[in-house]
């Protein structure tokens, strides 16, 4: 998926963005909804000594096994409570199934695509590496999160440390 | 005539049974669980049934991807033909093991770089006729293809009676790719120049010939095995020819796998990497002991190297061995050696699905992948090779701190010692890498026949000699014996009771006043008299030669970068009447040679020795390589190479070069 900013201007469906609204920590994030492939609640998360730091664990989605990445030690932000597992947004990539553990989920907001504004520079570059670019919402800013980054890859990982 | 039937079916047909059945075989687990609890005997019959059904499905379905690796060697005497024809070589193709069956897809993997392989044997490795007879070899040249099964693992073997590689042409290669320097090259063991031929980009045939040669070398062959997470090496001999052997997994879907727990945990260790499980701590006659650190067990009188699981991944406490606290032991094959994996509990044996970990898990090497269990939680599965790496790095930081406490002048001396006691009340000890196994007989079964003690022991008499005076047999106690057994015939030292094991530092005062002494040191803090094991054996053996009579101690340089050999070959050398000075490394035998110390002979592996041959120290000397191959070393420059395995030759080789030392 590849989003282009000025190829239309028109409110038609193409040019508006669609997004699952999650929370980490305090900040409002979005993620584009044809990155998800579904939103689960994550059960009995087994957890892996010595992977690396953001892979919570494993866990069994119908039969699959799913890699939980938590979003929050991605993003650099202090744990969560011990008792609050979150939910998970599933990802597919490749035949693998990644599960993006977030705060909470809420609804999906359609934005036009025009007003997605880049990132501003003096954002922390962990978070430039995963942020697509930001909308401004009424209340606050929803930071466009760019799914495949988070999940991230080895040379992502690098970059972010 | 029968002719056997056939049906061609589609691979991708037989990938998706595959899955299929993988799942099947979670239901039924899964189903096999929950009823585990249940008394209901209308449901158990089917089940039952079910369960075997799903179990013959799983092996038939598995058959379907197994595959004759001659399959994959078809094409090979067709192309060695065309060589031999192009080339005007005579080259006899033999094949071993045509009928070794591995996965599919592994041997889709492994076709090409075979024939690559044996390609490259034939046309770079081979001589032309008149210069094999030159070189006064048979006029055909021998390439042997060899594949047989070990463990979880398939083993092919390439290997020809060529010329062998050559080091010098490779080192030149080397430096001028970049791949390392000078100093580095000239201090390389030749085995290390020759595996520079699995660098990328790495080609030295000087002329692009029609067969190999065409950029395709041998890193694209080793990418290809290690890409099936196989591992590929190579001996060479220069005008003997040069041998490869690739080791690759039989990697299943469905495997058998123990499962364990560790730390609230579970994980599943595949079952062909078990050797056997041991409960350890309270009620158990196994204990885990620590050895300057180092956890060990005895296990039927060996001691096994143990590692922790909390240790290996970092995860809540190691077993301390504390009288109440128990645990299993899993013992493993790690390369071939016995491992001990520490663990809190076994759970459970279960057949698995091996599911691949997404990339961001597979840099963690202690995992070979994950699986979910009947009762749908997900676990790890334990990668034996991964975990013998770490185990392995951690012999190796014992070797490097051994390397570093040790001044290199006087290394220090630690050896495992087995105090006993025996002729008096003080115990006296023997280097315990000497004793074969330890046993216990009934004092009825020891029978005395012409003055001499013996016992029946394997089908044998084994003669039993006392250390110390005589025999105390206790009514009702069984009689420890010490057992060592040294060119197939096996001798008991009568002891009255086996104390313990340490390791120490062993300084040895020499005593020539007691017979069958031949020291004491200072053990526990107590000066303990060292039992002269070998007296003992000469005096069991009627009739032989006395050995060692001259004054003066030999000196023995050891040089070993293996601190498993070094401890096995240093007590041997130490018990037969030499002064052992054992190193590690080229840095210790470096400060050992600026000291100026002086020695009788120098024994230790090829490596090693070449190196200190290469570098000119010592260059008088006798040198005696001890290796596990034998037959692949070459001895060119050694006085002797022997096998690891056989005690007697290496002290027998070590008495020959006195005595001709003594005649010269």
């Amino acid at each position: 998926m590849t989003t282009t900013h000025d190829d239309n201007s028109e409110l038609s469906a193409e040019s508006m963005n669609e997004y699952v609204s999650v929370r980490i920590g305090d900040q409002l994030f979005g993620a584009p909804v044809d990155a998800i492939r579904e939103v689960f609640a994550p059960q009995s998360v087994t957890s892996v000594p010595l992977a690396p730091n953001e892979v919570a664990g494993l866990l069994n989605l119908r039969g699959r096994i799913v890699t939980a990445i938590d979003a929050r030690r991605r993003l650099g932000l202090p744990p969560r409570e011990a008792d609050d597992a979150g939910m998970a947004l599933g990802v597919e990539r490749g035949s693998e199934i990644f599960g993006l553990i977030v705060d909470s989920v809420g609804e999906v907001l359609r934005r036009p695509r025009a007003e997605l504004e880049p990132v501003p520079a003096h954002v922390d570059p962990t978070w430039r590496s995963m942020v697509k670019g930001v909308h401004r919402l009424d209340k606050e800013l929803l930071a466009v999160l760019d799914v495949s980054a988070v999940i991230g890859t080895a040379g992502a990982k690098a970059e972010a440390a | 005539m029968k002719v056997q039937q056939t049906v061609r079916v589609g691979v991708d047909v037989l990938e998706a049974l595959m899955t299929t059945v993988s799942e099947l075989v979670l239901t039924r687990n899964q189903l096999m669980q929950t009823i585990r609890g249940l008394e209901d005997e209308e449901l158990k019959g089917p089940l039952q049934r079910l369960s075997a059904v799903t179990g013959e499905l799983q092996d038939g379905v598995m058959k379907t991807r197994m595959q004759p690796i001659g399959d994959a060697w078809r094409k090979l005497p067709r192309i060695i033909r065309d060589v031999s024809t192009d080339l005007g070589k005579k080259i006899e193709l033999v094949m071993e093991g045509n009928e070794t069956e591995l996965d599919r897809q592994v041997l889709e993997l492994i076709k090409d770089p075979l024939t690559h392989m044996v390609r490259n044997s034939a046309d770079h490795g081979l001589e032309m006729p008149a210069d094999r007879v030159k070189a006064g070899k048979a006029e055909k040249g021998t390439i042997k293809l060899s594949a047989y099964h070990e463990g979880g693992h398939i083993i092919i073997a390439i290997s020809d009676d060529g010329m062998g590689l050559n080091t010098a042409r490779i080192g030149e290669k080397a430096l001028e790719k970049g791949l390392t320097t000078h100093e580095e090259l000239e201090r390389m063991p030749e085995q290390q120049i020759h595996r520079f031929i699995f660098a990328p980009g790495f080609s030295t045939a000087e002329k692009v010939t029609n067969l190999s040669g065409r950029g395709v070398g041998m890193d694209v062959v080793r990418t290809n095995i290690e890409q099936i997470g196989g591992v590929i090496d190579v001996t060479s001999t220069a005008g003997k020819g040069s041998h490869f052997s690739i080791k690759i997994p039989l990697t299943l879907a469905i495997v058998s796998a123990l499962i364990v727990g560790c730390d609230e945990q579970r994980f599943a260790i595949p079952q062909l990497a078990v050797r056997e499980l041991v409960r350890v701590g309270a009620g158990s006659e196994h204990t885990v002991e620590n050895l300057n650190g180092a956890r060990v067990m005895r296990l039927r009188d060996r001691l096994m190297p143990l590692v922790d699981l909390h240790d290996v991944l970092g995860v809540g406490e190691a077993y301390n061995g504390q009288e109440d606290e128990t645990g299993f032991v899993v013992v493993l094959d790690a390369g071939g050696r016995n491992v001990g994996l520490v663990v809190d509990n076994v759970l459970d044996t279960e057949e698995i699905v091996v599911k691949p970990l997404s990339d961001s898990l597979r840099g963690v090497h202690a995992y070979s992948g994950a699986t979910i269990l009947g009762d749908g939680s997900v676990i790890m599965i334990l990668d034996p090779n991964g975990l013998a790496g770490e185990i392995v790095t951690a012999l190796d930081e014992e070797a490097s701190m051994e390397a570093s406490a040790a001044k290199a002048a006087e290394a220090t001396n630690t050896q495992r010692l087995l105090l006993v006691r025996a002729g008096g009340s003080e115990p006296k000890a023997v280097p315990l890498a000497l004793v074969t196994r330890l046993e216990e007989f009934n004092p009825d079964t020891i029978e005395s026949t012409n003055g001499r003690l013996v016992v029946q022991y394997r089908g044998r008499l084994m003669p039993i000699v006392p250390i110390g005076s005589e025999i105390r047999t206790v009514e009702g106690q069984r009689q420890p014996v010490l057992v060592f057994a040294e060119n197939h015939t096996s001798i008991g030292l009568a002891v009255d009771e086996i104390v313990d094991v340490v390791e120490e530092r062993v300084d040895m005062q020499m005593s020539s006043d007691k017979q069958g002494i031949i020291g004491s040191a200072i053990i526990k803090g107590k000066a303990t008299d060292v039992v002269d094991i070998a007296w003992y054996l000469d005096q069991s053996r009627a009739g032989n030669i006395q050995r060692r009579t001259s004054n003066r101690r030999r000196r023995i340089l050891l040089v070993d970068a293996d601190a498993f050999a070094r401890r096995m070959i240093a007590p041997l050398l130490a018990a037969a009447g030499y002064d052992v000075t054992p190193t590690g490394g080229m840095h210790e035998v470096h400060a050992i040679a600026e000291a100026g110390e002086q020695f009788d002979a120098v024994v230790g592996d090829p490596t090693a020795l070449s190196r200190i041959r290469q570098e000119g120290l010592w260059s008088t000397l006798p040198t005696l390589a001890v290796t596990d191959w034998p037959e692949d070393t070459q001895s060119e420059g050694l006085t002797a190479v022997l096998p690891r395995s056989d005690r007697g030759a290496l002290i027998a080789a070590l008495d020959s070069v006195s005595q001709e030392e003594k005649v010269a």
